[in-house]
């Protein structure tokens, strides 16, 4: 099967006055498994409904193999799409279901049944042909619209949050079981969650979307560490942020922020002075008691604990610093006493776990 | 206190609370649960089990098929039975022709003409079709103004109204709107992915209607079309009225008027007409089982509209106005008929008058007192009975209670003619007071109460399912006893519902006429139903039963358009607070 780009260039839509896309200008490269992340609202589902042809963008161009495919009709596309709510029509039984694309494409009867058996094969689901789609299980339906989407060999394969409706465990094997497929078939495949952990564990790339504009494009570890602005920082995974003044000083950098004070900081080339926000990850704070000594390596700051909260793996703490509210995380080892509520302690960070946020 | 009157007192006490804990019933509810439970034995099951038992009698009392063979070898009876097959499928047949694209056209486009459609729904409610059929032979007749219009322009007639055709044409033109409400909802109930992923699949057009769309809809196809075969193999007054008496329910009416109530040929007709309806039914719902295809999903809407092109909305508007011509040339042709002084081998009146008014106002007034008296008294019995039956169902856990409101809906496939030989044939010799109640009106009256009374149920189900049980909780919680609570929070929560029900028991009771026919014995307790039949009888009487048949409209009307805003105040007034929705 021959794998395929897909290309937005510049695409905007809107409804009356209502942007809901604005300029998205994205590269899907042929093979790859590509996630849209974001919020509620944000156009994710937008821009994959448009792509499937449920939509109609007003401006730009959207390629499909360097083939600009606007205005062609959702039926004409080959592009295979699963639905959030698995849409498998419960009138027909799982077979014709998954055999329904087949039919439409009028093949002959014997090729339909190989087909369709091949396709109920590799999602495990074969002795289930016979049933209804609602006899069987949230995880066998997802399967089943899997299956039917595959089965006519779409160009590229749309997956529009397709492990919302599945329990959290279910999702975890799901999505291992969704990649493993898309590995095995090779098929160019675009998928849309709001959820940061299954865009950060099954994407090659992922892009966040928010408020109908691109905020970032790149691998997870790439978002993860160098978000670029507040939104993705926020958005993916959790960040310290401190507003202040960046200032130069000697042969460093001071960061001015009204609850800390002045802190030194080494020159580097996104410390460039001006307003700007400085953030850190919660895990990469050393967390320990005031009074204990200090690596001098890394860059300290005072607070008290408000709250803790255990998690198991880690436990999460909220320290307050003058009118901030910072998080820290600290791994849970059995037998070691946490930090109680209102002991003073010191946050240490390295200083290259620091980020420059400029937006 | 001493210890002798303390121990029955516990007794009792005991005996309720056991109740109360096994059932979740007090023991005023028992004591309704016996009165309802007493009303439909009395007024439903045991005159239809009259019926069966005589049908299946011989003379002595014993058991006999003997009547259903005599049956099957007359050749009238065969003769009729099969007309009336011929005349459900045809008309089944018919009204879906109509009503599938007009129902497609309202979910699948954005256009106003939608509004128009839903109108269409109440019609068959408002005016029942033994009332327009006289007019409808004088627009669609032989000689009536179609005809006539034809023959002049085009040189050729088409036998509209003639035999049977007439009773299928009208029957059609009146149930259509069952099939068509039915399966707008179902298409209103498919989830837009359904559609989308049939087009996603390479699937458009009218493959993807046939394929997904429609079997989709089918349920609610099939209720619909249930209802309309009933309706149609059920009805007695059109084909009366159109004199086409070779038919089921008009040879069971004739047969009991004109050779008696002890022929048994007229319970056999009887036997026969409940088994289809209720094969009818059974075969719906047979189809529904274990399909519930409503697939909306939350915030998923429903099919994808789309808004038609100034051609396209030129041709489907002149389509419905050529339906709503049609559909509507019952009621349009009752109005002229009863202004026309003479109207006869012409396409209109050749002169108008206000005459046939005064002549229902001078001599009729007591059959529309009749008709507020039967059906206000019938529909107050119905919703009292439709509370409490849903409370039963919904609020206790008492065994066996989801019979109670299937033999309050079992009245749905019992035909008026039926129920009304069964009444005659149990009450036979029943004295009230010195008179046969069987000369009384009452039994007009408890005839309309079961009829209705699954109409007034289904309002109050809905109604009950609507108020979240935690309302009445928290009213217990405050210290109010379980009628309390059914007085101060329950009643006055279903009010909308109760109404609803009031109201549509009362004006499809006040249409009905099969049961009227057989049970009214003195034109003094004619309702206006009677009068209107009674009136079409004579060519003399069409005027004036035209006029008695616009005000029965008028009234059926008034009533349907009150009760809808009263329940839509209802309903804004009693919404949920914020918060319990999402709950």
């Amino acid at each position: 099967m021959k794998k395929v780009a897909v290309e937005c260039r510049h695409i905007g839509l809107a409804y009356g006055r209502t942007e809901v896309l604005k300029d998205i200008t994205l590269k899907i490269e042929p093979g790859e498994f590509f996630a849209l992340l974001g919020p509620s609202g944000s156009g994710k589902s937008t821009l994959l409904r448009l792509i499937a042809g449920f939509n109609q963008h007003n401006r730009g161009e959207l390629l499909v193999d360097g083939r600009d495919i606007t205005g062609v009709p959702p039926h004409a596309r080959n592009i295979g799409m699963v639905f959030q709510s698995y849409a498998l029509w419960p009138h027909l039984t799982v077979f014709d279901n998954v055999a329904f694309g087949l039919v439409e494409r009028k093949l002959p009867r014997e090729e339909i049944r190989r087909r369709t058996e091949a396709a109920l094969e590799l999602v495990g689901l074969r002795e289930y042909a016979a049933r209804r789609p609602n006899q069987l299980s949230g995880g066998q339906q997802q399967r089943v619209a899997l299956a039917r989407t595959i089965v006519i060999e779409p160009q590229v394969l749309l997956l529009d949050e397709p492990l919302s409706n599945l329990d959290k465990q279910l999702r975890v094997t799901m999505r291992q079981e969704l990649l493993a497929l898309q590995r095995k078939l090779g098929i160019t495949t675009i998928f849309v969650t709001h959820d940061q952990e299954e865009a950060m564990t099954t994407a090659d790339r992922m892009a966040v979307l928010d408020a109908g504009v691109v905020q970032q494009v790149g691998t997870p570890a790439e978002l993860f560490d160098f978000p670029v602005n507040r939104f993705v920082a926020n958005f993916v995974g959790t960040m310290n942020l401190i507003d202040g003044v960046l200032e130069p000083a000697g042969d460093g950098v001071d960061f001015v922020a009204a609850p800390l004070g002045r802190l030194r900081l080494p020159r580097r080339d996104d410390f460039a002075p001006g307003p700007a926000a400085i953030s850190f990850r919660p895990h990469v704070v050393q967390l320990q008691d005031a009074a204990a000594a200090r690596d001098p390596a890394l860059l300290w700051i005072e607070g008290t604990v408000e709250a803790a909260e255990f998690l198991g793996e880690t436990t999460r703490y909220r320290v307050r610093v003058a009118g901030l509210a910072l998080t820290a995380d600290q791994a849970h080892l059995g037998g070691v006493r946490n930090f109680s509520e209102g002991s003073r302690v010191a946050l240490g960070v390295a200083p290259a776990q620091l980020r420059c946020l400029r937006e | 206190m001493n210890a002798a009157t303390a121990a029955p007192a516990s007794a009792t006490g005991g005996t309720v609370a056991a109740l109360r804990r096994a059932w979740g019933v007090s023991p005023g509810s028992l004591l309704a649960l016996a009165a309802v439970i007493a009303f439909l034995a009395a007024f439903l099951l045991l005159p239809v089990g009259t019926v069966f038992a005589t049908a299946f009698r011989e003379a002595d009392g014993s058991f006999t098929l003997g009547h259903f063979a005599s049956f099957f070898t007359t050749t009238l009876m065969r003769e009729s039975f099969y007309n009336s097959l011929v005349v459900a499928a045809a008309s089944v047949a018919i009204a879906s022709a109509i009503a599938v694209p007009l129902a497609y056209l309202t979910v699948r486009f954005e256009f106003r003409g939608a509004i128009l459609i839903q109108t269409l729904g109440v019609l068959p409610l408002i005016m029942p079709p033994f009332v327009g059929a006289v007019a409808m032979t004088l627009i669609w007749g032989r000689s009536g103004t179609v005809n006539l219009l034809l023959d002049e322009h085009l040189g050729l007639t088409i036998p509209f109204m003639q035999g049977l055709n007439g009773v299928i044409f009208v029957e059609s033109l009146h149930y259509f709107p069952f099939i068509l409400m039915n399966l707008i909802v179902a298409l209103r109930n498919i989830d837009s992915a359904m559609e989308e992923a049939a087009l996603n699949l390479g699937c458009r057009g009218w493959r993807l209607f046939r394929r997904v769309v429609f079997p989709l809809a089918l349920p609610g196809y099939l209720a619909g079309a249930a209802l309309v075969f009933i309706k149609v193999f059920d009805d007695l007054g059109t084909p009366l009225v159109l004199g086409q008496t070779n038919l089921l329910a008009p040879q069971a009416y004739l047969r009991i008027t004109q050779v008696g109530l002890e022929d048994p040929m007229g319970y056999v007709i009887s036997v026969i007409m409940i088994a289809f309806s209720i094969l009818a039914l059974w075969l719906s719902v047979r189809v529904m089982k274990g399909r519930d295809f409503t697939t909306v999903q939350k915030g998923a809407g429903g099919l994808a509209r789309r808004r038609l092109s100034a051609g396209e909305s030129i041709l489907a508007y002149a389509g419905i106005v050529l339906v709503l011509l049609v559909v509507l040339s019952p009621h349009l042709g009752l109005l002229i008929l009863s202004f026309a002084q003479i109207w006869s081998f012409a396409p209109l009146p050749d002169a108008w008058t206000l005459r046939h008014y005064a002549t229902v106002f001078a001599d009729s007034t007591f059959m529309i007192r009749n008709t507020l008296l039967y059906c206000g008294l019938a529909a107050a019995i119905d919703v009292a009975i439709g509370v409490t039956i849903a409370y039963l169902i919904l609020r206790t856990r008492l065994p066996g209670r989801r019979w109670l409101d299937f033999a309050a809906s079992a009245a749905i496939a019992v035909p008026g003619i039926v129920l009304a030989i069964g009444y005659l044939r149990t009450f036979q010799g029943v004295q009230l007071g010195g008179v046969p109640i069987t000369q009384t009106w009452l039994l007009i009256m408890i005839a309309y109460a079961v009829r209705r009374l699954p109409y007034a149920l289904r309002s109050c189900m809905a109604a009950l399912q609507q108020i979240n049980v935690s309302l009445e909780e928290a009213a217990e919680m405050l210290g109010a006893s379980g009628w309390r609570v059914v007085r101060r929070i329950v009643i006055p929560l279903m009010a909308g519902g109760i109404l609803a029900g009031f109201v549509s028991s009362f004006i499809t009771a006040a249409v009905e006429l099969s049961a009227t026919i057989l049970l009214v014995v003195r034109e003094s307790q004619a309702p206006m139903s009677y009068g209107i039949y009674l009136y079409m009888q004579s060519v003399a009487g069409r005027g004036p039963g035209a006029a008695l048949g616009v005000l029965a409209v008028a009234l059926v009307a008034i009533g349907t358009y009150l009760s809808h805003r009263v329940v839509e105040r209802a309903q804004l007034a009693n919404a949920p607070a914020r918060g319990i929705e999402a709950a």
